[in-house]
């Protein structure tokens, strides 16, 4: 039959579609979730960054490279109380200059050894400005951070040659396993961070291409970084030659990257990824995933603390009378809001420090954190009435209006202060307006521990200046007793740190709200799973069923 | 014909300036500091900051940072995504995975769409009438994203038929659902055209001469009636296809289809201004020349349409 050229272009494009679409046809082999028999597939997210140590502060690429790395200590994933891991010794007479000592036989995976000069170049990396690495505030305490870092001319570019120094005088190698650190001043919790990110060591092969190596990261750790397709997936194997004491039971991991929380639940329910180290707050909502998963699911406390911050008196002078911020705390409902709205995947703070902190003590905020509305007003009629509506700023792009509704309900209903929620169009604008000081009221603010010490929860938060201090809180007390404990090794600094604490509740410039604990699912694929307290899933500990 | 096309591809040149024009000025003029979030609850690195900003002439007035931006584009630089990506590659990276989604899915409109048409149109007013404008009434009621999870919980999570989700296995099979449920919207319509077009082109003048000349009924439905009723179809289905070569946000975020609508949704929640500026560009060539591409076959299909 002659076939009319019209009818051809009909036929034409089915015949197109079809056969285009064949293309590309593979076969699903392996297991239920499309893998080997022995790896795992992990819910993954896009990197913010590249998968270079010193960019990364984010737990999408944070959590690949805290499989791929190792690091001077390993954070027990139970307790979060570091232990050496390619550090033979960490020591110091003063807490000032640190002696670290390496053990021998750490490769990294390309076969080179972990040297004292690996670390120290890296670091050293890090914190030069010409770099312009996102981590390199945590190269701040040692000594010659200041001369490494240069100036930046009007435009914006750096200014070759600025800086007064290229390597940070504070480190010193001194033979090819011991290097030896100076800090700027004590600081007696310092081994405790070097298990973050920002501290890992490189291999030689960065600094011909740091570019490359930010697509394809060479590490010294339990995992060897395959492949990463960007949307799509990234790849590990296990690294026959890790030295670690325990070694991976499975032979790989994927981390399969999915936009839409949603989607990847819906997978982990029809057993087509393995683990989820985060469930939605739709499956939470109601215990759905008690009800789809049955036990196959984890929770545990992270470092992640919630809070409300006043806003700095020069900015809104309100609120100057500690009482009156004390009554607005005990005003508010904590158990309850965290039992309704969060359904229990947050726990009630009593203090500025998670409980994840090895020397962690609940109590510090006694009695202003625990619901009282007679406490609260009584305090609340010793001081001058709040004037006005109360507004509580949030970012409106992630899941908080419920919350910040409830808060306000809570403090209307016991003070009688009319309190609104005051959305913000998304967090990089929340953020700019509360750091240039621009925000009233009240406002939400978070923190995401970099390491669990006492240290990081209080220091950048409320020192005189300090990075995180978005309440402008002053208190030479304060400075002072974080000052000693910086300079006292051991549990008499934590007690210093500790007294430090307490003052807050006196002060009460930040309200604590609730600690995130984490709820993480699997499949019926893997057996063994646990989360750190840095919300990632411990690879080490998970086993296969197949 | 050849100064028409010449004359339509000219035209393209301001529409696709003013387009990326906007695109960019909105982008970038969103309030904040596309860096301010990015260190959580503290300041980022002054380094860092000065350093993005230089990167992606973030200090220079709007025009000219355009201009820099246009400039690059020419020379076929998209630019680079904030993880160090080259725009370019991710754009090339989703697109086949895009298109393949989009031909599934006029595949289901071509094979479902016009079959129930034909089958409603020639029986006016029969069961099978009613029962296609019923169904496609309700599917034209539903939003997709209703549909997509109904049809993701039975037939990929209770029953196990489909996958539940594509990720980076981009096969036919696994595009079946996903194809299905973005051309469900589509189908309904390309059915209530082809019945309305059918039913009023059976009691046109010609099909009566067709008929009364004696022609067999197949070739006078077949040949004749279809060909002229087919045209409105075909141009629906052309527009239709380039639409879905823009991305599907909603269907590629249900299935998690690593195609462009979900590369523009990630880009636009992290402000990665490049991508989402280079991604939209090409989306609007895209769009442009498929239009162009169907306005050419319409005046082929129906000589009436002169495009001298």
């Amino acid at each position: 039959m002659p076939v009319s050229p019209r009818r051809s272009v009909v036929l034409g494009a089915v015949a197109l579609a079809l056969a285009l679409g064949a293309c590309g046809g593979g076969d699903d082999g392996g297991d239920a979730a499309g893998e080997g028999a022995n790896t795992v597939t992990v819910r993954g997210c896009n990197p913010q960054g590249d998968f270079v140590p010193a960019n990364s502060n984010e737990v999408c690429s944070g959590d690949i490279l805290d499989q791929v790395f190792s690091f001077l200590v390993r954070y027990d994933p139970e307790t979060g109380q570091p232990e050496n891991e390619i550090a033979a010794d960490i020591v110091s007479e003063d807490s000032q200059t640190w002696t670290i000592t390496l053990q021998d036989g750490w490769t990294f995976h390309d076969g080179s050894p972990v040297t004292a000069q690996s670390f120290v170049d890296a670091w050293n990396w890090a914190a030069l400005g010409a770099n312009a690495t996102l981590n390199s505030y945590f190269f701040e305490p040692i000594q010659g951070y200041a001369d490494v870092q240069g100036t930046f001319d009007d435009e914006g570019n750096y200014v070759d040659g600025s800086a007064a120094a290229e390597t940070m005088s504070g480190l010193e190698v001194v033979d090819d396993l011991t290097f030896r650190v100076t800090l700027a001043q004590a600081e007696s919790q310092f081994p405790m961070r070097l298990g973050y990110t920002a501290f890992a060591p490189l291999p030689q092969s960065f600094y011909d291409d740091p570019e490359a190596f930010g697509q394809h990261p060479v590490g010294t750790g339990p995992f060897r970084f395959e492949s990463w397709d960007p949307n799509i997936d990234v790849r590990l194997s296990a690294y026959a030659d890790y030295a670690g004491d325990v070694k991976p039971s499975i032979d790989g991991a994927v981390y399969r990257i999915y936009e839409n929380d949603d989607a990847a639940y819906n997978d982990l329910q029809a057993d087509q990824l393995d683990i989820m180290p985060l469930l939605p707050t739709s499956a939470l909502a109601g215990d759905t995933y008690r009800i789809d998963l049955g036990d196959r699911f984890v929770s545990r406390e992270t470092g992640v603390f919630e809070t409300i911050t006043f806003a700095p008196e020069s900015v809104d002078a309100s609120f100057t009378d500690p009482r009156l911020r004390q009554a607005i705390s005990m005003s508010i409902n904590r158990p309850e809001i965290v039992d309704k709205i969060f359904a229990g995947a947050r726990t009630p703070a009593n203090g500025w420090v998670s409980p994840v902190v090895p020397d962690f003590e609940d109590g510090a905020c006694d009695p202003y954190c625990t619901y009282d509305q007679q406490g609260a007003q009584d305090l609340y009629a010793e001081v001058e009435p709040f004037e006005g509506t109360l507004a509580l700023s949030y970012n409106a792009d992630s899941d908080h209006k419920a919350w910040v509704d409830a808060v306000c309900n809570d403090i209307t209903a016991t003070l009688q202060i009319p309190c609104q929620g005051s959305p913000v169009v998304d967090l990089a604008t929340f953020r700019n307006e509360i750091t240039a000081r621009q925000t009233g009221g009240i406002f939400r603010t978070g923190w995401q521990m970099d390491y669990p010490s006492l240290e990081n929860f209080l220091v950048p938060i409320f020192a005189t200046g300090a990075s995180a201090n978005d309440g402008d809180y002053s208190n030479p007390e304060f400075d002072d007793l974080v000052r000693q404990a910086a300079a006292t090794p051991g549990a008499d600094g934590a007690a210093l740190y500790r007294q430090a604490e307490q003052l807050l509740a006196a002060d009460m410039p930040v309200i604590p709200l609730w600690h995130r604990v984490n709820i993480a699912g699997y499949s019926t694929h893997v057996e063994n799973v646990r989360i750190t307290v840095f919300q990632t899933v411990d690879l080490l500990s998970v086993t296969t069923t197949g | 014909m050849g100064r028409y096309v010449a004359r339509r591809l000219l035209q393209m040149i301001p529409v696709v300036i003013g387009t990326t024009f906007i695109i960019y000025a909105l982008v970038w003029a969103l309030p904040g500091d596309p860096f301010a979030g990015r260190c959580g609850a503290r300041p980022c690195p002054a380094a860092y900051v000065a350093d993005m900003t230089a990167k992606y002439n973030l200090d220079d007035p709007l025009p000219l940072a355009y201009i820099q931006y246009l400039g690059n584009l020419l020379r076929g630089d998209f630019g680079e995504t904030f993880q160090g990506l080259s725009v370019g590659e991710e754009l090339l990276r989703a697109y086949p995975t895009t298109v393949k989604l989009a031909l599934v899915a006029i595949a289901f409109e071509i094979i479902i769409g016009i079959g129930a048409g034909i089958l409603a149109g020639l029986r006016r007013g029969s069961f099978i009438d009613n029962l296609v404008l019923v169904s496609t009434l309700v599917v034209v009621s539903i939003p997709v994203f209703v549909i997509g999870s109904v049809l993701q919980l039975f037939l990929g999570m209770r029953w196990g038929i489909f996958p539940a989700t594509v990720g980076g296995d981009a096969s036919l099979y696994n595009l079946i659902l996903p194809g299905f449920v973005l051309a469900s919207l589509s189908l309904a319509y390309v059915a209530r055209l082809t019945r309305t077009s059918l039913a009023e082109n059976r009691r046109a003048d010609y099909v009566r001469t067709a008929v009364a000349k004696g022609l067999p009924q197949r070739r006078v439905i077949g040949i004749h009636t279809m060909r002229n009723s087919l045209i409105p179809v075909v141009t629906f289905i052309g527009a239709d296809f380039g639409a879905l070569l823009g991305g599907a946000i909603v269907t590629e975020g249900i299935f998690n289809v690593p195609g462009v609508g979900n590369l523009i949704f990630r880009s636009i929640t992290t402000r990665d201004g490049v991508m989402v500026t280079g991604a939209v560009t090409v989306l609007v060539l895209v769009f442009l020349l498929v239009n162009l591409l169907v306005d050419l076959i319409y005046g082929w299909l129906d000589p009436r349409i002169s495009h001298g």
